[in-house]
Order: structure tokens, then sequence, then C-alpha cells
């Protein structure tokens, strides 16, 4: 397999520029997860790394071999696409052997890994059907089989998972992982679902306006994000303003926030830090605090039932904080009840820049 | 409820009359061709005799072969050269594109008989000049924008991403086109060629035009015959055309399901 590198790599559209000044190494074997918002330039990466785009500076390697200029033909990469791509007019197999047959296989040899890469993706005996006599997570097993039965260099999938429905996403996510390891490829893949590329990716990068914001494993990021925009893009934040002082912020009611976490923010003024809601206890104002750790006073306004969990929308200072809560056996806190919040300063990044 | 039942009566009574006035004259025409009076006089008496003398017409018959290979060289040439035309438009962007298919439309609605006269100056003035290989090259040229707006519209309904995806997996720009692309658009293709095959072979204004004397097509050949005197041999090539004609629109029809799928 291979490892990818990509060196300040710019790539513009007339005024417009799709990605500006990206650096990153997708290591050997890897399982790469390219996260952003549409428009973010995520696909025009991928597309340059496949090769159906060229730079317009910066350079790409593939295993070693710098590729700006190889057209995708011979570039030896595999792709998956949004909507499959398969090929209407050709069964099953053929779409699987198109790969080995136009670089000019024997018969007996595309048959016999035609048949093996069906077998590795659970579509055994299914060759002679039609594309469109398949369901929606065969077709993408279909897809898969024939991006990889010419053992790419790097496998590039485009939002692969998105023209599935969410029970079906679930387990082609398992599926894909379970692929991907078994045949070790290195792999890039593009999504704008921040719970896929958390489930699945090794490292994450996340990209806005054609930069890349932050890259890590998907743990570093979303314990430390670096930026507003990756604590919120990234899962779900909660928000705090405030001015710097020596340990955390001080909010404008006076309440002082230990941060625990995150070398990010400004030496002094305006500074903020996030909290995920899953790490705020929530409990009714009649008790005193929890020692030790950072509490605010709010109000319930909302509560928002979702079965296993829910989440507490409470008001503070105009402030709406969100709180997610497992539901257990314990109280649950009615819309109006005046509550504490409280969590560890650990579980508060003080973060950089918005 | 009597309502909807007046009104679909009075529909079933305009698609009656639509499809006699379209097709009750060339029923008779066809039926007078087997009709001994060359006056269309009743009652109906049969005969073969026209169709006979047809055979033995060797003007007639030359102009028939004249007419059979433009129409199948117009037809090789514009569906090579608009099935290429269409995969440009469809695969690239360059300067004048969009200016390029809107001259497109013009040649098809533009009056044969001032095509015809333009062709004809314009084929003296560069020396080109008349006669079979003027035809052809008009009848091309009247037939290419149908090949085109008939490929792209079947090209409307390729994803391009078939494309991106053959190529991914290494295939060339050629192999592409020959596996991918052809095999999904050749609806299309056979569609274009016979529009361009009914052009050609149902051309008389355009021919008339550019034809050389003594180097006529059938329908030039049908009027120079008319003007000498009617005989109901007429009746019996037109009858003869008309069968060829139908045959291909409904072929037409079979291949080109007006951009619909599968």
């Amino acid at each position: 397999m291979a490892e990818v590198h990509v060196r300040d790599v710019s790539r513009s559209f007339g005024e417009h520029k799709a990605l500006d000044r990206i650096s990153i190494d997708f290591p050997d074997g890897g399982f790469y997860g390219l996260l952003g918002p549409s428009g973010s330039g995520k696909t025009t990466l991928l597309r340059l790394i496949a090769g159906f785009d060229f730079p317009s500076r910066g350079s790409i390697s593939i295993g070693g071999e710098s590729v700006e200029r190889v057209p995708v033909e011979r570039r030896r990469i595999g792709m998956m696409f949004q909507n499959y791509a398969l090929f209407p007019n050709m069964s099953v197999a053929d779409n699987v052997a198109f790969g080995l047959s136009v670089r000019g296989d024997s018969k007996s040899s595309i048959a016999a890994e035609v048949e093996r890469v069906l077998d590795l993706v659970q579509l055994k005996g299914l060759g002679g059907r039609r594309p469109h006599q398949l369901s929606g997570g065969q077709r993408q097993r279909v897809a898969l089989a024939r991006a990889i039965v010419t053992k790419p260099r790097v496998l590039l999938l485009d939002e692969p998972l998105s023209a599935l429905d969410k029970a079906l996403r679930v387990d082609m996510q398992i599926e894909l992982k379970r692929i991907q390891r078994e045949i070790g490829i290195t792999t890039i893949f593009v999504t704008h679902d921040q719970e896929e590329a958390l489930t699945m990716s090794d490292r994450i990068g996340i990209l806005r306006d054609g930069r890349l914001v932050q890259e890590g494993p998907p743990e570093e990021i979303y314990d430390r994000p670096g930026s507003e925009f990756a604590a919120t893009f990234l899962g779900d934040a909660n928000i705090l303003r405030g001015k710097r002082c020596e340990s955390g912020i001080s909010l404008a009611g006076g309440a002082q926030i230990l941060a625990g976490n995150g070398t990010g923010g400004p030496a002094e003024g305006d500074a903020i830090c996030a909290v995920r809601p899953e790490r705020i206890s929530i409990a009714a104002a009649g008790s005193l605090p929890p020692s030790g750790r950072n509490a605010l006073q709010g109000r319930v306004v909302r509560r928002v039932f979702a079965g296993n969990s829910s989440t507490y929308f409470v008001e503070r200072d105009g402030q709406v904080l969100k709180v997610l809560v497992q539901n257990r056996d314990g109280e649950r806190l009615a819309e109006g009840q005046d509550v504490w919040l409280s969590w560890s300063p650990e579980s508060t990044v003080m973060i950089g820049s918005p | 409820m009597g309502r909807t039942r007046i009104l679909e009566a009075l529909g079933r009574l305009y698609v009656g009359l639509l499809l006699a006035f379209l097709y009750v004259p060339i029923l008779i025409m066809a039926l007078m061709s087997f009709n001994a009076s060359p006056f269309y006089q009743l009652p109906f008496d049969w005969t073969t005799t026209w169709y006979s003398d047809l055979a033995g017409n060797g003007r007639i018959i030359g102009a028939t072969w004249n007419s059979v290979r433009i129409a199948v060289l117009t037809t090789l040439v514009a569906t090579v050269l608009g099935t290429a035309a269409s995969l440009a438009l469809f695969r690239y962007e360059f300067r004048g594109k969009q200016l390029l298919k809107a001259l497109l439309f013009p040649p098809i609605a533009v009056p044969w008989l001032i095509t015809g006269t333009a062709m004809l100056i314009f084929f003296f003035g560069i020396g080109i000049g008349r006669g079979l290989h003027a035809i052809l090259l008009g009848h091309v040229a009247l037939a290419l924008p149908y090949v085109i707006v008939v490929v792209s519209a079947r090209l409307q309904t390729f994803s391009p991403e078939l494309e991106e995806a053959a190529r991914s997996l290494g295939a060339s720009q050629w192999q592409v086109t020959r596996r991918v692309t052809l095999p999904w658009i050749m609806p299309g293709i056979i569609a274009g060629a016979l529009f361009a095959f009914a052009v050609s072979f149902d051309q008389f204004v355009v021919s008339y035009f550019l034809s050389a004397p003594g180097e006529a097509t059938l329908p030039v050949e049908i009027y120079a015959a008319i003007r000498k005197g009617f005989t109901p041999e007429i009746n019996a090539v037109s009858t003869v055309i008309i069968a060829v004609s139908m045959g291909l629109m409904l072929l037409t029809a079979r291949f080109f399901r007006f951009g619909g799928e599968k």
C-alpha cells in the first residue's frame, strides 16, 4: 500500500480559492476522515488526490511518487462515489471486472479475482445480477469490490454512505471498516457527517473555507478542539465567553470557570471556552453545588426526551446551555425548575480562536 | 358524471379526426397504387401494373439508388460526426459552447427552400457545384443538428460519475467511451441515425436545388415526372417510400422513447 502526502496544495477556480495551502500526511494503511461543511473544499481535495483535477500549486505524492501531474487513470487508486456509479449496462461481475479487464488481465485470472473480492464483500453468487436488481447496501458493496479489486495504492471514498438510510449506514460503516482493516489499504474518506467521521476514522482533518482547521485522532480533536468551529462542528459544544483570568475565564456575572484542558487562548482579554453537553451534571437547585467543580445556576427552559437520553436546555444569564443526560432511575427535572449545572475543570477546554 | 362522459367522447372524436386527417390520404394513395384506373376512378379494380411499370422505369430506379446511397452515406457521416460533437458538448467546457449549442437549432427551423438556395449559391461560389456530392454535403449539414439534438438528449440521462468511475479504474479515454458511454447512449445514436436517414431520404427541396441534370434523387425525379404528367406509377413509388419511411420512424419510436429511461 502507500502513504499519501499533500504539501502546500492550493486550488483556485477563478477568484475563488477552493483550497488554500493544505498540507496533510495520510499514513500508510490508515483510515483518514476529511470532515467539513459543504463548500469547505473536502471534495476538491479528494478529487486532487484522485487525479480528476490538478492543484494550482503544491505537490501530492502517493507511495513516494510525485503524482500531481499524473491523470487519474494512471494513479492506481480506487474510488467509491456518492451514488455508487455502477455501470448500468454491465452485470455485477462485469462491473467488478472492469478495472482488471481494461488493463488486459487474462480471463481466468479476472474471474478468480472477481470471485475472491465478491466473497470479501459478502456478495457471493450475485455476480450475474444487474445493478438495478440490487438493494442500496448491495450496490454499495459492489462499488467497494470494484474499487479494491485492482489492488489500488489508496482507496478514496466520496461520501459513499450518504445515500443509505440510517440503520443500513451504521451496518455499512462497520463493514467498510472491517474490509479496510482486512486488506490494510490507505483510505481517505470525505464526509460531512461528524458522527460517521468519529466512528470510522483513525485520524480526522477538519476543513473550512479551503483551509485545514484542525487535524488529529478523533478523540483528541473531540476532547481538545482548537477552535470554536472545531468544537461545534465535531460534536455539540456549549461555548462560554468571558475575560481571561489565571486559571480559566470569568463570566460577565462574575462567576469563575476553571479550564483544565487546552492550551490555547489569549493570555488576557476576551476569551472563550467549550464544554461538551454530556460532561455537565444537572441537579435541582435546592442542594449545594459539588465542590471542586465549575458550577452555574440556571433554569430549565426545555427538556427534549430521546428515549435513552434527554437534553435539557438551561437558561443562564441570557445564554441557553445544553446538557445531555442518560435517562436512568433518578429524578427527572421539570421545565421551569431552577438547577445547578456542574462539570469538572478537565472537561473545560480553553479555545484559542473562534 | 354526464359531463366527463361528454368530454371523454369529444376527446375520442378529436383523436379519431386527427388520425383520419393524417392517415386517410396516405391510405387512399396506397390503395390507388393498386387500382387499375389511372384517374382514381372507382370501382376499385386490383392491379399491380403500376408496380411492374415502376420496376421497368430506369430513371426512377436509378434515382431510387441515388437516394438510398446518399441517405446511407449521410446517415453514417452525420451519426459519427454528430455523436462526436454531442460527446464534446457533454464533456468539455470551452469558450463559445453556449453559442455553438444555440446555433444548432436554426438549421432545423430555417425553411429548406432558403437553405437550399443558400447552399446552391455558396457551392457554386466555392467551386463545389452541383451533383450527388453536393447533395451529400447538403444532406449531412441538414441531418447533423438532428443527430446532435437526439444524442445530446440521451446524454442528459448519463451520469458523468460513470466516466469518472471508469477512469479511476484505469480506463483510457477511448476505453471509457467505448465500454461505458457508447453503450449507454446507443439508443440515442440509433434514433439519431434514423432521423438522419429520414431527413436525407425524404429530402426534396435541397436535393432539387443541388442536383445536376441526369443525377436526381428519387423525390426530385418524382417531381419531374409529375410535371410531365401524372401517372399512377407515382402512387406506387410514393407508397414504397412511405412504407420505408414509416418503418424507419416506427423503429425510431421503438429506440427513442422521447427521453425516457430503461
